[in-house]
Protein backbone atom coordinates (compact mmCIF):
# COMPACT_ATOMS: atom_id res chain seq x y z
CA UNK A 1 0.00 0.00 0.00
CA UNK A 2 1.40 3.40 -0.95
CA UNK A 3 1.25 5.75 2.02
CA UNK A 4 2.54 9.05 0.69
CA UNK A 5 4.40 10.91 -2.05
CA UNK A 6 7.90 11.81 -0.84
CA UNK A 7 9.59 13.17 -4.00
CA UNK A 8 8.30 14.81 -7.16
CA UNK A 9 10.35 16.31 -9.99
CA UNK A 10 9.97 19.55 -11.85
CA UNK A 11 12.16 20.06 -14.91
CA UNK A 12 13.80 23.46 -14.81
CA UNK A 13 15.89 25.40 -17.29
CA UNK A 14 18.33 26.83 -14.74
CA UNK A 15 18.70 25.37 -11.26
CA UNK A 16 20.01 28.51 -9.58
CA UNK A 17 17.27 30.67 -11.02
CA UNK A 18 14.69 28.02 -10.08
CA UNK A 19 16.04 27.90 -6.54
CA UNK A 20 15.67 31.66 -6.27
CA UNK A 21 12.09 31.43 -7.56
CA UNK A 22 10.94 28.65 -5.26
CA UNK A 23 12.77 29.88 -2.14
CA UNK A 24 12.59 33.65 -2.44
CA UNK A 25 9.33 34.11 -4.32
CA UNK A 26 7.20 31.16 -3.21
CA UNK A 27 8.81 31.05 0.25
CA UNK A 28 9.78 27.37 0.12
CA UNK A 29 12.56 25.82 2.17
CA UNK A 30 15.62 24.50 0.41
CA UNK A 31 15.80 20.90 1.60
CA UNK A 32 18.87 19.46 -0.16
CA UNK A 33 21.60 20.91 -2.29
CA UNK A 34 24.25 18.33 -3.08
CA UNK A 35 26.76 18.86 -5.87
CA UNK A 36 26.72 15.97 -8.31
CA UNK A 37 28.71 17.37 -11.19
CA UNK A 38 29.88 20.58 -12.76
CA UNK A 39 27.16 23.15 -11.97
CA UNK A 40 24.65 20.33 -11.37
CA UNK A 41 23.02 19.75 -8.00
CA UNK A 42 20.60 17.38 -6.37
CA UNK A 43 18.40 20.29 -5.41
CA UNK A 44 15.14 19.87 -3.56
CA UNK A 45 12.70 22.36 -2.08
CA UNK A 46 9.36 22.15 -0.35
CA UNK A 47 6.65 24.28 1.20
CA UNK A 48 7.31 25.35 4.77
CA UNK A 49 5.14 23.20 6.96
CA UNK A 50 5.25 20.12 4.75
CA UNK A 51 8.40 18.37 5.88
CA UNK A 52 7.73 15.04 4.15
CA UNK A 53 7.68 16.26 0.55
CA UNK A 54 10.72 17.17 -1.53
CA UNK A 55 10.26 18.76 -4.94
CA UNK A 56 13.33 18.06 -7.03
CA UNK A 57 14.36 20.90 -9.31
CA UNK A 58 15.79 18.74 -12.08
CA UNK A 59 18.08 20.34 -14.61
CA UNK A 60 17.30 19.43 -18.19
CA UNK A 61 20.52 20.18 -19.91
CA UNK A 62 23.59 19.30 -17.95
CA UNK A 63 24.55 15.86 -16.80
CA UNK A 64 21.11 14.34 -17.08
CA UNK A 65 19.68 11.25 -18.67
CA UNK A 66 18.63 13.14 -21.79
CA UNK A 67 20.45 13.30 -25.08
CA UNK A 68 21.21 16.78 -26.43
CA UNK A 69 18.31 16.48 -28.85
CA UNK A 70 15.82 15.46 -26.18
CA UNK A 71 17.16 18.14 -23.81
CA UNK A 72 16.50 20.77 -26.44
CA UNK A 73 13.01 19.47 -27.15
CA UNK A 74 12.17 19.28 -23.46
CA UNK A 75 13.56 22.79 -22.81
CA UNK A 76 11.37 24.16 -25.58
CA UNK A 77 8.28 22.42 -24.21
CA UNK A 78 8.95 23.66 -20.66
CA UNK A 79 9.47 27.22 -21.89
CA UNK A 80 6.23 27.08 -23.84
CA UNK A 81 4.32 26.28 -20.66
CA UNK A 82 3.40 22.77 -21.73
CA UNK A 83 3.67 21.14 -18.32
CA UNK A 84 1.51 21.56 -15.27
CA UNK A 85 2.98 19.91 -12.21
CA UNK A 86 0.47 20.13 -9.42
CA UNK A 87 -1.71 22.03 -7.04
CA UNK A 88 -0.45 24.06 -4.12
CA UNK A 89 -2.82 24.90 -1.31
CA UNK A 90 -2.77 28.06 0.75
CA UNK A 91 -4.60 29.43 3.75
CA UNK A 92 -5.85 32.57 2.02
CA UNK A 93 -5.52 32.90 -1.73
CA UNK A 94 -5.96 36.65 -1.93
CA UNK A 95 -3.08 37.31 0.48
CA UNK A 96 -0.89 34.74 -1.29
CA UNK A 97 -1.81 36.12 -4.72
CA UNK A 98 -1.06 39.67 -3.58
CA UNK A 99 2.33 38.66 -2.16
CA UNK A 100 3.38 36.60 -5.18
CA UNK A 101 2.27 39.27 -7.66
CA UNK A 102 4.29 41.81 -5.70
CA UNK A 103 7.33 39.55 -6.06
CA UNK A 104 6.89 39.31 -9.82
CA UNK A 105 5.29 35.87 -10.13
CA UNK A 106 3.40 35.55 -13.43
CA UNK A 107 -0.22 34.52 -13.02
CA UNK A 108 -2.18 33.02 -15.89
CA UNK A 109 -5.45 32.94 -13.93
CA UNK A 110 -6.55 35.35 -11.25
CA UNK A 111 -8.28 33.99 -8.13
CA UNK A 112 -11.58 32.57 -9.31
CA UNK A 113 -14.37 30.79 -7.46
CA UNK A 114 -14.55 27.12 -8.44
CA UNK A 115 -16.68 24.35 -6.99
CA UNK A 116 -13.71 23.07 -4.94
CA UNK A 117 -12.57 26.46 -3.65
CA UNK A 118 -10.85 29.55 -5.05
CA UNK A 119 -8.19 28.90 -7.65
CA UNK A 120 -5.45 30.89 -9.37
CA UNK A 121 -2.71 29.66 -11.69
CA UNK A 122 0.87 30.77 -12.01
CA UNK A 123 4.07 29.86 -13.81
CA UNK A 124 7.50 29.25 -12.36
CA UNK A 125 10.56 30.94 -13.84
CA UNK A 126 11.05 28.09 -16.34
CA UNK A 127 7.46 28.03 -17.62
CA UNK A 128 5.97 25.17 -15.59
CA UNK A 129 2.50 25.99 -14.37
CA UNK A 130 0.84 25.29 -11.07
CA UNK A 131 -2.58 25.70 -9.60
CA UNK A 132 -2.91 27.63 -6.35
CA UNK A 133 -6.01 26.78 -4.37
CA UNK A 134 -7.72 27.95 -1.24
CA UNK A 135 -9.80 24.89 -0.54
CA UNK A 136 -13.43 25.29 0.30
CA UNK A 137 -13.92 24.98 4.05
CA UNK A 138 -16.35 22.26 5.07
CA UNK B 1 -3.62 44.30 -10.51
CA UNK B 2 -7.30 44.77 -11.17
CA UNK B 3 -9.05 46.16 -8.13
CA UNK B 4 -12.15 44.00 -8.56
CA UNK B 5 -10.52 40.63 -7.77
CA UNK B 6 -11.76 41.03 -4.22
CA UNK B 7 -13.72 43.94 -2.78
CA UNK B 8 -11.36 44.15 0.19
CA UNK B 9 -8.11 43.81 -1.74
CA UNK B 10 -6.87 47.03 -0.13
CA UNK B 11 -6.97 45.23 3.24
CA UNK B 12 -5.04 42.28 1.83
CA UNK B 13 -2.37 44.63 0.52
CA UNK B 14 -1.85 46.05 4.00
CA UNK B 15 -1.78 42.62 5.65
CA UNK B 16 0.73 41.34 3.09
CA UNK B 17 2.87 44.44 3.70
CA UNK B 18 2.84 43.65 7.41
CA UNK B 19 3.89 40.04 6.72
CA UNK B 20 6.67 41.21 4.40
CA UNK B 21 7.78 43.69 7.06
CA UNK B 22 8.24 40.75 9.44
CA UNK B 23 10.10 38.80 6.71
CA UNK B 24 12.52 41.70 6.22
CA UNK B 25 12.95 42.80 9.83
CA UNK B 26 12.66 39.64 11.94
CA UNK B 27 16.21 40.11 13.20
CA UNK B 28 15.32 43.49 14.73
CA UNK B 29 13.23 44.18 17.78
CA UNK B 30 9.74 44.21 16.31
CA UNK B 31 6.79 45.61 18.22
CA UNK B 32 3.68 44.16 16.69
CA UNK B 33 1.69 47.19 17.82
CA UNK B 34 3.91 49.33 15.61
CA UNK B 35 3.23 47.12 12.61
CA UNK B 36 -0.51 47.29 13.13
CA UNK B 37 -0.50 51.06 13.46
CA UNK B 38 1.80 51.45 10.44
CA UNK B 39 -0.63 49.32 8.49
CA UNK B 40 -3.41 51.63 9.80
CA UNK B 41 -5.22 48.90 11.70
CA UNK B 42 -6.36 48.71 15.27
CA UNK B 43 -4.42 46.00 17.09
CA UNK B 44 -7.48 43.75 17.34
CA UNK B 45 -8.43 44.18 13.67
CA UNK B 46 -4.84 43.52 12.59
CA UNK B 47 -4.56 40.35 14.65
CA UNK B 48 -7.85 39.03 13.30
CA UNK B 49 -7.03 39.73 9.64
CA UNK B 50 -3.47 38.42 9.91
CA UNK B 51 -4.70 35.19 11.47
CA UNK B 52 -7.35 34.87 8.79
CA UNK B 53 -4.75 35.28 6.03
CA UNK B 54 -1.96 33.14 7.46
CA UNK B 55 -3.63 30.82 9.97
CA UNK B 56 -1.47 32.07 12.82
CA UNK B 57 -0.95 35.23 14.86
CA UNK B 58 1.72 37.77 13.82
CA UNK B 59 3.69 36.80 16.92
CA UNK B 60 3.54 33.09 16.06
CA UNK B 61 4.58 33.92 12.49
CA UNK B 62 7.49 36.08 13.70
CA UNK B 63 8.71 33.24 15.94
CA UNK B 64 8.50 30.77 13.04
CA UNK B 65 10.48 33.09 10.76
CA UNK B 66 13.13 33.53 13.44
CA UNK B 67 13.39 29.77 14.07
CA UNK B 68 13.61 29.14 10.34
CA UNK B 69 16.45 31.68 10.04
CA UNK B 70 18.13 30.14 13.09
CA UNK B 71 18.05 26.71 11.43
CA UNK B 72 19.83 28.08 8.37
CA UNK B 73 22.58 29.65 10.53
CA UNK B 74 22.94 26.52 12.68
CA UNK B 75 23.24 24.43 9.51
CA UNK B 76 26.15 26.67 8.52
CA UNK B 77 27.82 25.88 11.86
CA UNK B 78 27.28 29.20 13.67
CA UNK B 79 27.36 29.07 17.48
CA UNK B 80 24.02 28.82 19.28
CA UNK B 81 24.58 32.05 21.25
CA UNK B 82 25.43 34.00 18.10
CA UNK B 83 22.44 32.59 16.24
CA UNK B 84 20.04 33.48 19.05
CA UNK B 85 20.79 37.21 18.88
CA UNK B 86 21.35 37.26 15.11
CA UNK B 87 17.75 36.22 14.45
CA UNK B 88 16.17 38.60 16.96
CA UNK B 89 15.68 36.62 20.16
CA UNK B 90 16.39 38.42 23.45
CA UNK B 91 17.79 35.52 25.45
CA UNK B 92 19.30 32.11 24.89
CA UNK B 93 16.87 30.32 27.28
CA UNK B 94 13.81 31.67 25.46
CA UNK B 95 15.41 30.89 22.08
CA UNK B 96 16.20 27.34 23.22
CA UNK B 97 12.70 26.83 24.61
CA UNK B 98 10.95 28.07 21.45
CA UNK B 99 13.34 26.19 19.16
CA UNK B 100 12.78 22.96 21.06
CA UNK B 101 9.02 23.50 21.04
CA UNK B 102 9.01 23.82 17.26
CA UNK B 103 11.75 21.36 16.31
CA UNK B 104 11.57 18.80 19.11
CA UNK B 105 15.32 19.10 19.82
CA UNK B 106 17.53 21.85 21.23
CA UNK B 107 19.50 24.21 18.95
CA UNK B 108 22.72 22.50 20.08
CA UNK B 109 21.38 19.04 19.23
CA UNK B 110 20.12 20.36 15.89
CA UNK B 111 23.51 21.90 15.15
CA UNK B 112 25.38 18.69 15.95
CA UNK B 113 22.99 16.60 13.85
CA UNK B 114 23.37 19.00 10.92
CA UNK B 115 27.17 18.90 11.12
CA UNK B 116 27.08 15.12 11.08
CA UNK B 117 24.72 15.13 8.11
CA UNK B 118 26.91 17.65 6.26
CA UNK B 119 29.95 15.41 6.78
CA UNK B 120 28.02 12.40 5.47
CA UNK B 121 26.79 14.38 2.45
CA UNK B 122 30.35 15.37 1.64
CA UNK B 123 31.65 11.81 2.00
CA UNK B 124 28.79 9.83 0.51
CA UNK B 125 26.41 12.17 -1.35
CA UNK B 126 24.52 9.37 -3.04
CA UNK B 127 23.24 8.11 0.30
CA UNK B 128 20.96 11.15 0.19
CA UNK B 129 19.70 10.80 -3.38
CA UNK B 130 17.11 8.17 -4.31
CA UNK B 131 19.00 5.64 -6.39
CA UNK B 132 16.46 5.70 -9.22
CA UNK B 133 17.44 9.31 -9.95
CA UNK B 134 21.16 8.79 -9.48
CA UNK B 135 21.21 5.69 -11.65
CA UNK B 136 19.04 6.94 -14.50
CA UNK B 137 21.10 10.12 -14.72
CA UNK B 138 24.40 8.28 -14.44
CA UNK B 139 25.49 10.44 -11.50
CA UNK B 140 26.73 7.57 -9.36
CA UNK B 141 29.10 6.09 -11.92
Amino acid sequence: MITKLSHASVYVLDQESARDFYVNKLGFDEKMKIPIGEDVFWLTVGPKGQSDLEITLMPINKGTMFSDEVSQQLSNLVQKGTFGFGVFECEDIYATYQEFKGKGVEFTKEPTEEFYGIEAMFKDDSGNWFSLVQAKKE
Amino acid sequence: MKEDIHPKMYLYKRIVEAKLFIDRNYAQKIELENISSEASFSKYHFLRLFKQAYGKSPHQYLTEVRISAAKRLLEKGDAVGDVCYAVGFDSIPSFTRLFKKQMGISPKQFSLAQQKTAEQKAKQPFQFIPNCFAESNGWNK
